[in-house]
This record gives C-alpha cells, sequence and structure tokens, in this order.
C-alpha cells in the first residue's frame, strides 16, 4: 500500500510539475497584461512536437539542440500571438481577450495539423529507462528530468522578477502601465518578453514531458485548461500560487486515478477546484479583492 | 408598434426563407441548427450579456435536458413532452444548487468554475455509461409529437425551432425591459449601487442563472428528439465555448447580436470545408480578426457603421459634443 | 429620533477607521458630516448603508437596530444613497437608471412581465411617471432618453441623487455632492438639497466644500481619525475653538474667520 502511495505521488508531482509550468505561464501573461491566454497550451504542444519533427529520421538534428530550436520557435510565436492579436486589441473587456486567445489556440491548432498532420508521437527519454526503485515504487530518468528541469526553471523565474531590471519592469507594467511608461519603461517591449518567457515556459514543459505523454496536435487543449485551473487554485496572479496549485493539482489526480477511478480523475480535480473556490474565492493564496465606494 | 418590430422581421425573414429557397439543405438543415444555436445563445447572453456573468460552462445545461430526455423517453417510456418538462426540472435545480456558491465569485475565477462544471458534467457524460451509454451516446430517442402532429422532418424541425425562437426573443425582450430585466442590467453597472437601490442581487443572479439553464435545458430537449441521436461530443467544453463566442461575437447585451452571432458560427464551418485541411486555421483567423477589429461585436459593429452612414448622408442629430468631452 | 448611531467602531487591519463614534439625526433635518480626508467620513456611510459591517456599535433606524442586515434589506427600510466615485449603470439610459431606483415601488414579478399582463404595464406606467417626475425634480427633464455613457460629471451626480429620490426615501445619504462641480453647479446643487429638505426627506450630508455645508446644514457632525471632534448646530460648529484649530492648524484666527464666514473652503 505505501509503495502504490508512493507511486501515485511520484506521478502526480511529475504531472503535477507539468501544470505547475504552464500555470506559471499563465499567470506571467496574466501579470503582465491582465490576459488569460488560452492558448498557453498550444505553447506546450509547439514545443513538444516541433521538437519530435527537428529530431524525427535520420537526418534529423540531435535532440537537444531540436529542442532549442523548438523553443526559440516557441518563443517567436509568444511574441507574435503579442504583437499581432493582444496588442492590437488594448481596453477591450477580458471576455473579448479570452475569445481572442481562443481563436489563436484554434488557429495555432490547424496550423500544427496541417504542418505535422494528425498522428500521435512519442519521443525518446532523454538519459535511458532505466528505472530507480524506491521499495515497489519505480522512478524513471525522465521523471527527474521533469521534476528537476521544472525546480529550475521556477528558480530562475522567481530570479527574473526578483533580482533583473527586466522582471521588474515587467512587475512595474503590471501594477501601473501609463506610471512605468513615464519612468521610461518601454511597456511595449515588456510585453513581448513576458509572452516570450511565458511562451518559453511552455515549450520547455511540453519538451520534459514528452518522453513520457505522447504528443499529438491537439495535446494542448487538456494542458492549458489544467494550466489555467492550477492558477486559479492556487490564486490568479501569485506565481507561488500558481507553482503550488500546479503540484496539488496533479497529486489530486494522481492519487484519485489510483485511489478511486481513472476515468473520473479529471472530474475529481475539478470538483475539489470548485470546492475550494467555495470556500475561498480568490483560490489558496490569491489576494482577497474588495470594492471601493 | 416598436417592441413588436423585432419579432415580427425576425418572423418574416424566417418564412420567406423556406418560400424562396424550398428543400435547401442551407435553410432546412443549416438554418435549423442557427436557430437552435440562437435560442442557447440568447439563453447565455441573458447571464454573460445582460447580468455581466460570464459562463463557459453551459452547455452544460444544455447536455442535461438533451440527456434527461433521452434518458427518460427511452429507458422509462416517458412521453417526450413530460420529459421535456422533467429535464428541465433537473437542469432547474442542479442550476438552483449551484448558483449561489458559483455566482460569489468573479471575473476569472467565475470563468474557471463555470468551465470546471461543465467539464465535470461532460466527463459524468462519458463516464456513467451504465445510463448514458457512455462515450458511444444514446439512440433511437422517440420522436417528439405536439398534439397529435408529429416532428418528422427537417422541415418541420424548421416550423418547430422558428417558432420557439420567436418566442424566446418575445419573452426575452419583455423580462428586460422590465424591473426584473433593470434589476438584473443594474447589477452589471454597479452591483453596490444595485443594492442600495433596494435588489437583492444575490438572488437576482440566482434567478437569471437558473432561467438561462431552464431554456438551455429545452433546447436539448428539442435538439435529442430532432436527432434521435446523441452523444457527449455535442455538450463538450468546446460547444460551451462556441456559444460564448456566438455572443460575444454577436455583440454582448443585444438579444438580436447573439441571433446573429449564431448564425455567423453555424454557417462559418459550412462554408470554410472549401479550405479542407486548413479549415481550422482560417477559422481561428477569422475569430481572431473579429475580435481584434469589432471588439463590441459584430451586430454593434455594423450597427455602427450603419449609423454613420445615416449621419453622413441625413445630417446632424448629434449629442453636445462638449458634455461628451467632460465625460 | 430617526437615525441613532452608537459606540460604532471599525478598524481595517488595525488601522482605526471610525472609534467609538456616537450620533443622533433627527427627522427632517440636513445633517453634515465634514472633516479632513481620512477621517472616516466614507467609511461611516459604508457602514450605515450595510457595505461594510461594523466591529462594535449600532446604528437605530426608526427604532430598529440595521447592523449585519444587507444593503438591500437597509434600503427596503427607506435608506437611500449616492456615491462618492459615482456608481452610474453605465449600460443604462438616464430614464432607466432612474427607473431601477423605483424597484421597491413597483410590484410585478418575473412571469407577469415576461408575459406583458396588464397589471405589470399598469406599474410599469406608474414607475415611468415616478422616474420622470425625479428626472424633473432634479432638473434633468432634457436628459430622460439620453445614454449615460455621454453626460458630463455634473449631470450625472444629479442622476444619481434623481435614482436615489426615485426610492422615495425617508433618509437620503449624499457622499460630495458637490466634488468636481464649479461654482454654477454647485450652487444648483445647494438648491437642489435645499428643495430634498423641503420635501421632507432627512438628508445626510458628507462634503468638503464649506461654504455648501453651512449654508444648508441644520447640524453638522466634525469628524477627526475616526472620533468625534464635535458636533451640534451651524453656529455652534462656526465658533467652536476646537474645530477652527483643527480645521486650518493653529493659526486660529484666520481659520476662525474662514469657517464663520463660510468660505468657499476645501479641507485638505
Amino acid at each position: 500500500m505505501f509503495d502504490q502511495i508512493l507511486q501515485f505521488l511520484i506521478t502526480g508531482l511529475t504531472t503535477g510539475a507539468i501544470y505547475a509550468l504552464v500555470a506559471l505561464g499563465f499567470t506571467i501573461i496574466y501579470n503582465a497584461s491582465d490576459v488569460v491566454n488560452f492558448a498557453q497550451g498550444e505553447f506546450v504542444m509547439m514545443g513538444a512536437m516541433s521538437t519530435v519533427f527537428l529530431a524525427a529520421g535520420d537526418n534529423g538534428l540531435p535532440t537537444p539542440l531540436a529542442a532549442t530550436l523548438s523553443v526559440v520557435l516557441v518563443i517567436c510565436v509568444g511574441i507574435f500571438l503579442q504583437r499581432f492579436a493582444i496588442a492590437p486589441a488594448r481596453g477591450a473587456s477580458v471576455v473579448t481577450t479570452i475569445i481572442i486567445t481562443i481563436g489563436a489556440s484554434i488557429f495555432l491548432r490547424g496550423l500544427a495539423l496541417v504542418v505535422w498532420g494528425k498522428d500521435i508521437h512519442g519521443m525518446t527519454p532523454f538519459s535511458g529507462e532505466t528505472p530507480i526503485h524506491i521499495g515497489q515504487a519505480t522512478l524513471l530518468p525522465q521523471n527527474i528530468w521533469v521534476m528537476g528541469g521544472t525546480a529550475v526553471m521556477v528558480l530562475a523565474v522567481h530570479y527574473f522578477f526578483h533580482y533583473t531590471m527586466q522582471g521588474k519592469a515587467i512587475l512595474a507594467c503590471s501594477y501601473n502601465r501609463d506610471a512605468a511608461s513615464l519612468m521610461g519603461i518601454n511597456v511595449g517591449l515588456m510585453m513581448m518578453v513576458a509572452y516570450g518567457l511565458s511562451a518559453l515556459l511552455g515549450a520547455m514543459a511540453g519538451i520534459l514531458v514528452a518522453p513520457i505523454s505522447f504528443t499529438s496536435y491537439d495535446a494542448g487543449v487538456m494542458l492549458g485548461l489544467k494550466g489555467f485551473s492550477a492558477a486559479i487554485l492556487g490564486g490568479m496572479g501569485n506565481p507561488m500560487g500558481a507553482v503550488v496549485g500546479g503540484l496539488l493539482l496533479g497529486l489530486i489526480e494522481s492519487l484519485s486515478a489510483g485511489l478511486i477511478s481513472s476515468g473520473y480523475k479529471d472530474a475529481i480535480g475539478f470538483i475539489i477546484l470548485l470546492l475550494v473556490l467555495f470556500i475561498r474565492p480568490s483560490g489558496l493564496m490569491g489576494k482577497r479583492s474588495s470594492d471601493r465606494v | 408598434m416598436n417592441r413588436l418590430r423585432g419579432p415580427i422581421i425576425l418572423a418574416a425573414i424566417l418564412v420567406a426563407l423556406p418560400l424562396l429557397f424550398p428543400d435547401n439543405y442551407f435553410v432546412t438543415v443549416v438554418v435549423t441548427t442557427a436557430v437552435l444555436h440562437a435560442i442557447l445563445a440568447i439563453s447565455l447572453n441573458l447571464l454573460m450579456g445582460y447580468a455581466g456573468q460570464i459562463s463557459l460552462g453551459h452547455a452544460a445545461f444544455f447536455g442535461i435536458g438533451a440527456y434527461s430526455s433521452a434518458i427518460l423517453t427511452t429507458q422509462h417510456r416517458l412521453d417526450p413532452l413530460l420529459a421535456i418538462a422533467a429535464g428541465m426540472l433537473i437542469t432547474g435545480t442542479i442550476a438552483f444548487l449551484i448558483a449561489r456558491p458559483i455566482l460569489r465569485l468573479k471575473g476569472h475565477y467565475l470563468a474557471m468554475a463555470t468551465l470546471g462544471f461543465g467539464i465535470i458534467i461532460s466527463i459524468i457524460l462519458v463516464q456513467a455509461g451504465h445510463f448514458t451509454g457512455g462515450p458511444d451516446g444514446l439512440g433511437d430517442i422517440p420522436k417528439l409529437v405536439i398534439f397529435g402532429w408529429a416532428v418528422e422532418s427537417d422541415f418541420h424541425w424548421y416550423i418547430v425551432m422558428s417558432t420557439i425562437l420567436i418566442l424566446v426573443v418575445w419573452l426575452v425582450n419583455n423580462l428586460i425591459d422590465s424591473r426584473s430585466g433593470r434589476a438584473l442590467r443594474a447589477l452589471h453597472g454597479s452591483e453596490i449601487a444595485a443594492e442600495m437601490m433596494g435588489i437583492n442581487t444575490t438572488a437576482v443572479k440566482s434567478a437569471i442563472f437558473v432561467l438561462s439553464a431552464l431554456i438551455a435545458s429545452f433546447a436539448g430537449s428539442l435538439f435529442a428528439h430532432q436527432q434521435s441521436f446523441i452523444s457527449p461530443d455535442s455538450f463538450s467544453f468546446f460547444f460551451s465555448i462556441e456559444l460564448v463566442t456566438m455572443v460575444v461575437l454577436g455583440g454582448l447585451a443585444s438579444t438580436y447580436g447573439a441571433i446573429f452571432g449564431a448564425l455567423v458560427l453555424t454557417f462559418l464551418p459550412e462554408l470554410l470545408v472549401v479550405f479542407e485541411d486548413y479549415e481550422v486555421m482560417v477559422f481561428g483567423a477569422i475569430l481572431m480578426a473579429m475580435m481584434i477589429f469589432m471588439p463590441q461585436g459584430l451586430f454593434v459593429g455594423f450597427e455602427k457603421l450603419a449609423q454613420r452612414l445615416y449621419r453622413k448622408f441625413f445630417a446632424s442629430q448629434t449629442i453636445d459634443k462638449e458634455q461628451r468631452d467632460v465625460a | 429620533m430617526l437615525l441613532k448611531v452608537e459606540g460604532l467602531l471599525k478598524s481595517f487591519g488595525g488601522v482605526t477607521a471610525i472609534a467609538d463614534l456616537n450620533f443622533e439625526v433627527p427627522e427632517g433635518v440636513v445633517y453634515s458630516v465634514i472633516g479632513p480626508n481620512g477621517a472616516g467620513k466614507t467609511t461611516l456611510f459604508n457602514m450605515l448603508s450595510g457595505i461594510y459591517l461594523p466591529d462594535e456599535g449600532s446604528v437605530t433606524l426608526n427604532g430598529r437596530n440595521i447592523v449585519g442586515l444587507a444593503p438591500y434589506k437597509i434600503a427596503r427600510c427607506g435608506v437611500s444613497r449616492t456615491f462618492q466615485n459615482l456608481q452610474i449603470f453605465f449600460n443604462m439610459s438616464v430614464l432607466e437608471n432612474v427607473l431601477v431606483g423605483c424597484h421597491l415601488r413597483i410590484k410585478e414579478n418575473f412571469i407577469s412581465t415576461a408575459l406583458r399582463l396588464p397589471l405589470s404595464m399598469r406599474e410599469e406606467k406608474k414607475a415611468r411617471q415616478w422616474a420622470i417626475d425625479a428626472l424633473h425634480f432634479c432638473g434633468l427633464e432634457k436628459y430622460i432618453n439620453s445614454p449615460s455613457d455621454a453626460l458630463s460629471y455634473g449631470v450625472l451626480k444629479r442622476m444619481e441623487i434623481a435614482r436615489a429620490l426615485a426610492m422615495k426615501p425617508n433618509i437620503i445619504m449624499m457622499d460630495e455632492p458637490a466634488a468636481g462641480l464649479n461654482d454654477t453647479e454647485t450652487a444648483e446643487m445647494l438648491s437642489l438639497i435645499r428643495r430634498i429638505s423641503e420635501s421632507g426627506i432627512t438628508v445626510l450630508l458628507v462634503e468638503h466644500n464649506m461654504h455648501l455645508v453651512m449654508q444648508v446644514s441644520d447640524r453638522i457632525l466634525v469628524l477627526d481619525y475616526g472620533s468625534r471632534l464635535a458636533e451640534g448646530t451651524t453656529h455652534e460648529i462656526q465658533n467652536n475653538p476646537q474645530v477652527i484649530a483643527a480645521y486650518l492648524g493653529s493659526d486660529t484666527t484666520t481659520a476662525g474667520a474662514d469657517v464663520k464666514a463660510g468660505g468657499n473652503h476645501y479641507a485638505v
């Protein structure tokens, strides 16, 4: 029993780490521009798919190079999204921006369908498949890659926003765009940096997880939703909340799949999310809002 | 009479279409679907456009209605009309129970909660195969018989759906322009001011949430009988998003906008078939472009354009410009 | 006594906004609450109207304790208010905004209106007349059918008052009705407040414009850091050395002259 639970925890933390990265991407874009980016999942899908295709075949690139190129490609997609879809719609309502990003996600999915086709693809793990045994539970090297990679990126994002001028400038834009602009911050550029960074996180998540779960042109949808759930669970706008929310959601799903029912695991995740919101309307670590009159 | 003008024009169009294009696939099948979508979009618009409460899970109520009808008529041999009422009762109860906790949430949290609710329902539809037939769906749903008249052909359904649409438009228009409707719009404008005018905003929000769910459930039952076969695919998260898109695309807080949005979004995929493999991509691009360039919706966009042309040609009835500047 | 406030206390995260406040408002008066920014005036209004829950104390309206009631229930006790930073229903026309004010006076329900039964049509017609009357009363007759998002600040301020009056309240709370208005508009506001008072409605006023306050008020409450600095008739307040000192620092001679003369002074 204990070993079984341990196994669920390992699986849960691995998917949770991916959710955390997607949620973190959501949070960065939300903080910078008040937009809930429903195309976040597509960043994940594109990262994985383009790596698979760049590394495929006899003349394929070595995986690290393919991965790097893919990340760059997805960053460009993120910047394009900001520049050509979000920036022109400034001042539009929340719902309108939601639909724009949904439109973008449909567009990117359609593009992936045209370029890469409908097939489902796998990827070779980065460092073999020899499992590490902890009691009866097994830990695959790729699990370590996912968790380690996530930890490194979370720390890097934390460092970026707290210790670099650019990171602080983005935060300034999110608090007060006009004031930031008056302080000489290039708001437009900072927005592109934020979207680029968010795309980078998404692509990395996609590449890390591809060897464990297969990827296809429509793999981004569910991941995007889960990332959004995780961000809300933790409290929209709080990066630490996003990470905690992601890990928690991963654990909840893995435990309920193992102990209750695998068919209902997603439903249980959402039910717990709803219950949390009913008790804490701004998520676990979100700021409480109050009306001023 | 001004207030009847809309429903009359709508009725005239719906009568004229089959006369102008008899036995046309686009009219009897696609327009019927568009009309069904319009009923759903109007019900969602009550909640989103007028009351300002976003919902990304409206398809769930549509689905609960459809499955209630399907299950009750096939497995329990209930009369279709009774099943429709029972479906509305079930949907209404569920909506009533979740309304208060869900509508306490605001903005993105509300979006997430309604989205989550929709996904939970669609997972249940897939997983509870014992009742719902699982991913394979439910078939052999009996025909609808209204006072001895069996609704059979596509054209019959065109008549039924159109009649109901006109009725729904009439009812919703009456409601919006009344004490309750104003209370609804007031809480969208300023919840605190609405409370100070004596409006129990929590109760109003719940009421409109339930009403909106009831209409969706009714539409779901009709859909089940029309199709005679249903599967969870029709009630997924994607359909919820599609409904929201119809409402926003047409223009929030406009019943005719919702109809227009439903029409555009039903016809667009039919027309985009010519793009073959590129269909999905083009659809996404069009959606983005429309929202970027007409963020207030197509209906309002066209209305403004028409007004501008009207002013240009029939000169000057303008609002005091100075006052506009101050405000 | 129409309104009685006893031992009212409210703090936000350790900062005391209102500290042990007591005062009484007799029926039919214009009762002003003055004090520097941050003295707790709007917080007081928010507690009286049920938006904030006081930490301690009681608010009695016509002998009934209204602490803990939801704002809409307090409104049903005949309390109406306007807001410092406007709360307009911008998605509705001027007439519709004021019609919302008639909400409690209209007897009709969901179903009768959806079906347009004659009963609700009659109610609707009456309500329209009430709303139009309220707009006339506030001098807004030419804006009846305007959309509310195309109007000037001054017009919107008066529209909020018309909306509050359409409720036929016993007491109306006005939060800085003259803020942001020019001299002409302020003079109009002064006469409007007088007419409201003459129509028998008790007026509770928060305002920085001393000129207006001194001319219109029957009694004045002076708040300072959430406590009561002074309370009394307008004459008493004008001659209260403490008030004079607090209002314009220690230089009491000029300050006194100012408050006394009811000069057009904005407290900072």
